[in-house]
This record gives structure tokens, sequence and C-alpha cells, in this order.
């Protein structure tokens, strides 16, 4: 492996790219990671004690409600998660690609989004697809295999799942540059489009290109990297030399990062950036760094690559937990409401599990139905083939 | 450098035969072909520490290092454009792209520079290198991720496409494809990694750009690769019991064609039914059928068939047993020959 000698630094307490950089001795002699250190540039107001902190330029205040808010999305997308990890292991789904412990990263930026902006997932989006008003259920399909996506992006502004890593970081810049042509970007009552991706997709093409598309024409663009440490066995020094959000330099835009298990802090920033897009001073690139809690799917054996020490280092730094605990402090929650909250939980995962062994099987003619948006003779004329092909095939059977 | 046919040493002592899984030949022939060569470095995503999702290349990173067994950055276009950069410099890279739907974002450096160079420097690079892609359906996957993307390969020149069915084919083939002085797109049946058979790694193999015939038969004959030979088989088997004697070929080779045994048996039989899971139109289904109309013309007691998946994006899985040809759609494909 290589040694930290070997990394550049441009800015000297800007933290390491994530990771081995800068492991401590203890981390060195136990062969860890220094995965929990964000640096000194991490933006931070929520610490995992559950203490609230002052940031110079990202603060922001929050009441009770919203933050008991914040509080319940994470608790009940966490939720969804886990039941839709049961399901699979259930054989209800095919596959499950797991949020856990991006909670906080995901409902932060996806609260700080407006109706009128665009988002553009990657596959692990559960909760930016929750504030996006998409019902749980609406995810199953994909990982059922009835389906490849079943909501209408334009009218949710939540485009389908896209699992070529990086390819959706182009479209939303071309989405964007559109919001800019079209006028609609230059005012706080201006459009902005969020994207999503993770560290391993930094290294693609398609999003270098990305930024490259975004500055160039100045797009109301957030890039929003969630660095979880890991693309399935690699780490995020794999990828980089340096601290992920300080590539935004490169190409002359906003770099951040953030702590990515402090909802509070991801939306201040998230915020933050999508109004610098609104107004026209887009792109900006937010890094939020966080832990992928879970396998990379339920396909995965994490255990193969990666020490359990990791993970429990990154369980004191819970998302949910140091949201309690700060409810509490506050006297902002009691016992009571966090009753409610599970009980609410509970209703939800009940109906994500009925709703999933409910699903009917897709239709023969799903296969053909949607490729043109104009007919083609040529598929037509398979379709009606293989229709009757099956028709006389179940006739012959009764 | 290493002809395509190669002899190997015997084991020594304990039987040369063995019993693997495609998966388990695969990564024996890479371990061989890393041993008789140094130049050989196997890259991709995840095929060092985890040795690969389908665990292809399980231990190779433990034995042979870092900087032979690369787990490269997440980028394809990278892995291949690398690799090429790699061969010019007189390595032997063997690309792992993970799965079907993700050779894409490297489709620019394969037919730009992977295809072209030993064109355009007239033989002065040579780029023996092997991209490995584990491709077709029938895991119940995700979208892009039950592709059969090969015809794109086998329809640009100066790229050589094979594919295996089996493991005795899988351990040598992925050989002689490293050995290859020219660039080879290796294609894996990834729904078959598990079943097993026999494999001598005593015997001499045969070449590597040729088809075999795998079942003898009268009545029509079936070609496919990859994972359609298994369905094809089961189809013979099937229809032999109903007293049909099927012809089964494995292509293997999809660029160059060797159709040879195809048209010999075709001039038998009368009959062809090609399998494949790619869609038909401007397919490898579509060049075996123009070229054996072509050279068997007065023997042909029937069109030539084909039996593939549709001309549509890859569906939902659940839809996948509808979309993938199987033994019935094949059988019916062949009454419908028979009774032409
Ligand atoms: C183009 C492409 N290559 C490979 C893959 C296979 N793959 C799926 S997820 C993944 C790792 C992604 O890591 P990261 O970008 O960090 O996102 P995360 O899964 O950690 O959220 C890989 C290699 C893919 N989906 N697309
Ligand atoms: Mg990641």
């Amino acid at each position: 492996m290589s040694s930290p000698e070997q990394w550049t630094r441009p800015e000297p307490d800007a933290g390491p790219a994530a990771t081995a950089a800068r492991p401590t001795a203890e981390q060195v002699i136990a062969g860890l990671r220094a995965t929990d250190e964000g640096g000194a540039d991490l933006v931070q107001l929520l610490t995992p004690e559950g203490e609230r902190v002052q940031h110079p330029d990202f603060d922001i205040d929050v009441t009770a409600e919203e933050l008991r808010g914040l509080y319940r999305d994470m608790v009940l997308v966490r939720r969804v998660d886990r039941e839709a990890n049961a399901l699979q292991r259930k054989g209800q789904l095919g596959i499950w690609v797991p949020l856990l412990g991006q909670e906080a990263a995901q409902i932060g930026a996806g609260r700080a989004m407006r109706p009128t902006d665009m988002a553009f997932p990657s596959y692990r989006e559960h909760g930016i697809a929750w504030c996006r008003g998409i019902p749980p259920t609406d995810l199953l399909g994909i990982f059922r295999g009835t389906d490849h996506g079943t909501w209408d992006p334009l009218e949710k502004r939540f485009h389908p799942y896209t699992i070529v890593i990086g390819n959706q970081v182009l479209n939303a810049a071309g989405y964007a540059m559109g919001q800019k042509f079209d006028g609609a970007v230059g005012d706080d009552d201006g459009e902005a489009t969020i994207c999503f991706f993770g560290d391993g997709a930094t290294s693609q093409g398609d999003v270098h290109e990305g930024f490259v598309w975004g500055a160039v024409y100045d797009a109301p663009l957030v890039f929003f990297c969630q660095n979880n440490q890991w693309a399935i066995s690699e780490p995020t020094e794999r990828q980089s030399r340096l601290p992920l959000y300080q590539r935004a330099r490169g190409y002359g835009f906003p770099g951040i990062r953030v702590d990515g298990n402090d909802v509070l802090a991801t939306l201040a920033v998230t915020r933050w950036a999508l109004d610098e897009c609104r107004n026209g001073n887009g792109p900006v690139l937010i890094e939020a760094f966080t832990y992928r809690m879970d396998a990379h799917t339920t396909s995965d054996d994490p255990t193969r690559y990666r020490l359990s020490d990791e993970l429990e280092m990154w369980k004191l730094k819970d998302p949910i937990e140091r949201v309690k605990v700060h409810l509490v402090k506050q006297q902002w929650a009691d016992a009571a409401y966090f009753e409610g909250v599970e009980a609410e939980a509970d209703v939800l995962a009940a109906e994500l599990r009925d709703f999933c062994v409910a699903m009917p099987e897709p239709p023969a003619q799903r296969i053909f139905s949607g490729v043109y948006a104009e007919a083609s003779p040529v598929l037509d004329a398979q379709r009606d083939e293989f229709l009757d092909y099956v028709s006389g095939f179940a006739g012959g059977e009764h | 450098m290493a002809a395509p046919t190669m002899d190997r040493a015997g084991t020594g002592g304990a039987s040369p035969t063995q019993t693997l899984t495609i998966s388990k030949a695969l990564n024996s022939g890479l371990r061989a072909a890393m041993e008789a060569d140094p130049k050989v470095v196997v890259m991709g995503e995840d095929i060092g520490k985890l040795g690969g999702v389908f665990r292809i290349t399980d231990g190779l990173q433990k034995d042979f290092g870092e900087q032979r067994v690369l787990d490269t950055p997440l980028a394809e276009s990278g892995i291949i454009g690398t690799a090429v950069g790699l061969a010019i410099r007189g390595y032997r890279p063997v690309c792992e792209i993970q799965f079907d739907g993700f050779i894409f974002p490297g489709f620019d450096q394969i037919v730009s520079q992977v295809a072209k160079l030993h064109y355009r420097t007239q033989g002065r690079i040579t780029l023996p290198m092997v991209i490995r892609v584990p491709f077709g359906g029938g895991i119940g996957a995700v979208e892009h991720h039950s592709e059969s993307p090969e015809s794109y390969f086998a329809h640009t020149a100066g790229l050589k496409v094979v594919s295996c069915s089996n493991p005795a084919d899988a351990y040598w083939m992925i050989q002689q494809a490293i050995a290859c002085e020219d660039p080879v797109l290796f294609f894996e049946p990834k729904r078959r990694y598990y079943e097993k058979g026999e494999v001598d790694t005593t015997a001499r193999p045969g070449p590597l750009f040729a088809s075999r015939v795998l079942r003898t038969g009268t009545a029509a004959t079936l070609v496919a690769y990859g994972p359609m030979v298994r369905t094809c088989l089961d189809a013979a088997a099937a229809a032999a019991e109903d007293g049909t004697e099927l012809e089964v070929i494995d292509l293997r080779t999809l660029s160059p064609l060797d159709l040879a045994p195809v048209h010999e048996s075709v001039r038998r039989t009368g009959r062809l039914v090609v399998v494949s899971e790619a869609p038909s139109e401007s397919s490898i289904s579509s060049e075996i059928a123009a070229k054996v109309q072509q050279e068997c013309f007065y023997s042909l007691q029937a069109p030539v068939l084909r039996v593939t998946g549709f001309d549509t994006p890859y569906p939902p899985s659940k839809l996948e047993e509808e979309f993938l040809p199987d033994l019935d759609r094949v059988l019916h494909a062949v009454d419908r020959s028979l009774a032409w």
C-alpha cells in the first residue's frame, strides 16, 4: 500500500482524502483507516454527542418542530430501508441497496430542496425519494424486478434511479443548463438542480465532464457526493489523492465538505448551495462525509474487505442518535413523541411488506411497451408474434 | 510469444482431470496464465481483495500482489485505456468489466484504440489484451446487469470475440485469449458460472477460434454460444426423447466466425435454428443466417430461423423468463423448421 508521504496535500489542514492519508498511530496499529476524521474543513452543526456547535459560514436556525421533522424523516426512511432489506432476505426482492448510515446526508439534502428544484439520484437515494414525496412502495418495483421505476420523473422532479455509475451527472448538467437558458435562474425564486453520486463515481469521465459543463455554462447545479468511504470493496483513496471536495477548485467552483451524518449541517450547506445556484452563482460541489453502515447491496459481503472496527467507530457517529439526544437535551421532544414516531414507522413498514408481497407480476406485453415514442413496425410485429406464441402455449396447457 | 494452441506440462502424480465450475475454471486458467507469463496483469473494479463480484479473480491478488492484480479506480474507459498503454509497454492486460451493461463507458477506447491501433501502425503496435465480460441474463438482476452486447464488438473490425460455454473451454480459452496477439473480447456466461464439468488441465486444447459440434444429429442443426449452448443441449435431449435428433454446435468464436462446421452440418440436416439471448436485429445471429443461406442455399429445406431476445431494452427481471430463449421456444422453432 502507499505510504502517507505519497499523498499530495495542497491545503495543509484540509483533512485526508478519506482516510489512510493520515491515520492515527492507534489506527495504524489496528490496521484501520482514519475514516472518521473529516478534517478541519468539515462543516458540522451537531456533534455526534448531540451538542449544537456554531459555524461561521453555514449556520441555520431550526425550530423544535423542524428538528422533530428531520428526526422523523430519518427514522422513517431507516425503517423503510431495514424493512426492504428484510424483504430481500425473505426472497421478496431480488436485491436491495441499503442507505443505512446515510440518512442525515439524504434527509438534509432532500429537505433543502424546493418543489421546483430537480433531483437526479443514483440508486441509493431512498431518502431523497422520500423527500420528493415518492411513496416507499414505489421503490420496490425496481428491486423486485417488476419495473424500472414507477414514479413520474417530471411530476415528482425526481429522475429515475441511474445504475450506470456517473451517467446521471451529465444529464443533470444538461437539465440545469436548460433551467438557465429558460431564464429560470437569477434571483431568490430561481430553480436549481441537484445531482447525487458516490465517492467511487468521482472517477468516471461522465462526472468530470459534468463538472466541466456545469462550470462552463454557470449551471445552477449542486453536485452532491455522498462519500460513504467505499465503492463496493474499494476505499475512497483508491479514487483520489486529495479530499474529494477539493476537486471543485480545479474546475472553478466552490467545494464544501459537510458532516454527512449531521442532518442540520447538511441541510444548511445544501440550502446555501441551492440558493447560490438559483441566484445564478452555480455550480457547487458538496461532499457529504458519511459511512455506508451496511453491505454495498444485499449481494455483497463486506467482511471480505473491511474491518468491523471501522463500523464500530462510525456507530458512535450515528446520524439519528445525535438528533435524538439534542431533542431530549433541549426538551423539544418527550418519550411520547419518540414512541409516536416508532409507531408510525411500524405502520409504514407493515404497509411496505403488505404491498410488496401483493405486487402483481408484470404482463408479457410490458417487455415491448414504451421502447419508442413513435411505434416501430418491426417491434410491433415481433410483439404480436410473441404474444400469439404465448397464448397458444397457455391454451395448450389447459 | 506463446501460440494460441498450447501444450501444458502434466500436473504430476494426481489425476489431471478435475471437476470444476466455469467460475473456478476461469480462476484456474487466469492463475495458470499469470504463472506462465509475468507480464500478464489483471485489472478491474473490486477484483483484488474482494476477488471480483463473481469471485473469478479470487485469491489472485493475495498470491501475485497489487501490481499484477489491480483494483482500479471506478472507470471503464480508464481500465481499457490504461490497458492499451500497458500493452504497448509490453504487458498482457486482462481487464474485467464488472457487468455487461458497464462496458459502454469503455466503448470509445475499445472501438477507437483497441480495435484500430494495429491497423493504424500497420503492426508496429500489437495489443495482446483481453477484456472479460460476464454477460447475459437469467440471474434476476436489476437493469444493466443482464445484457448481451457482443454484436457491437463482432461488428468492429480489429477485435476478436469469443464466448465459452463450459468449464473445460473456460479454463483453456481464457489462457488462449491471453496468449493471442490480438485484442480479445471474452464473453462469460454469468448465469452458468456455477455449472460443473470435467477439466483436463493437461490435454492439448483445440484452436481458440474454432466452432465445435457438441452433439450430432440429423433432423436439424442448432447453433448457439455462451449461455444458450446449455439451453440447446437440453432442447436436443428433450427432442431425442421424441425421436428427433438435433445437432448442436457451440460457436465459441463470434469474430472471426468459424462457420465451416455449421455449413457442413446444415448440408446434412437442411435446417438451421440460431439461438442467442441478444436482440436479433443486425446481430451475430443475422450474420450467421446470411452466411448460411449463401453457402448452403441448395441444401436448405427451410429458411434459417432465429430464437433470440427481443429488440427491446432488457426488461425488468420478472419478465426475463419470457424474454430469454428457453427450451420451449427453441423446440417451437425446430417444429416450425421441420414443418416448413
Ligand atoms: C459504469 C458502472 N461500472 C460499474 C458498476 C458496478 N458498481 C455498482 S455500484 C459500484 C460502486 C459505486 O461506488 P460509489 O460511487 O462510491 O457509490 P456507493 O455505491 O458507495 O453509494 C460499482 C462499481 C456500475 N454500476 N456502473
Ligand atoms: Mg461510496
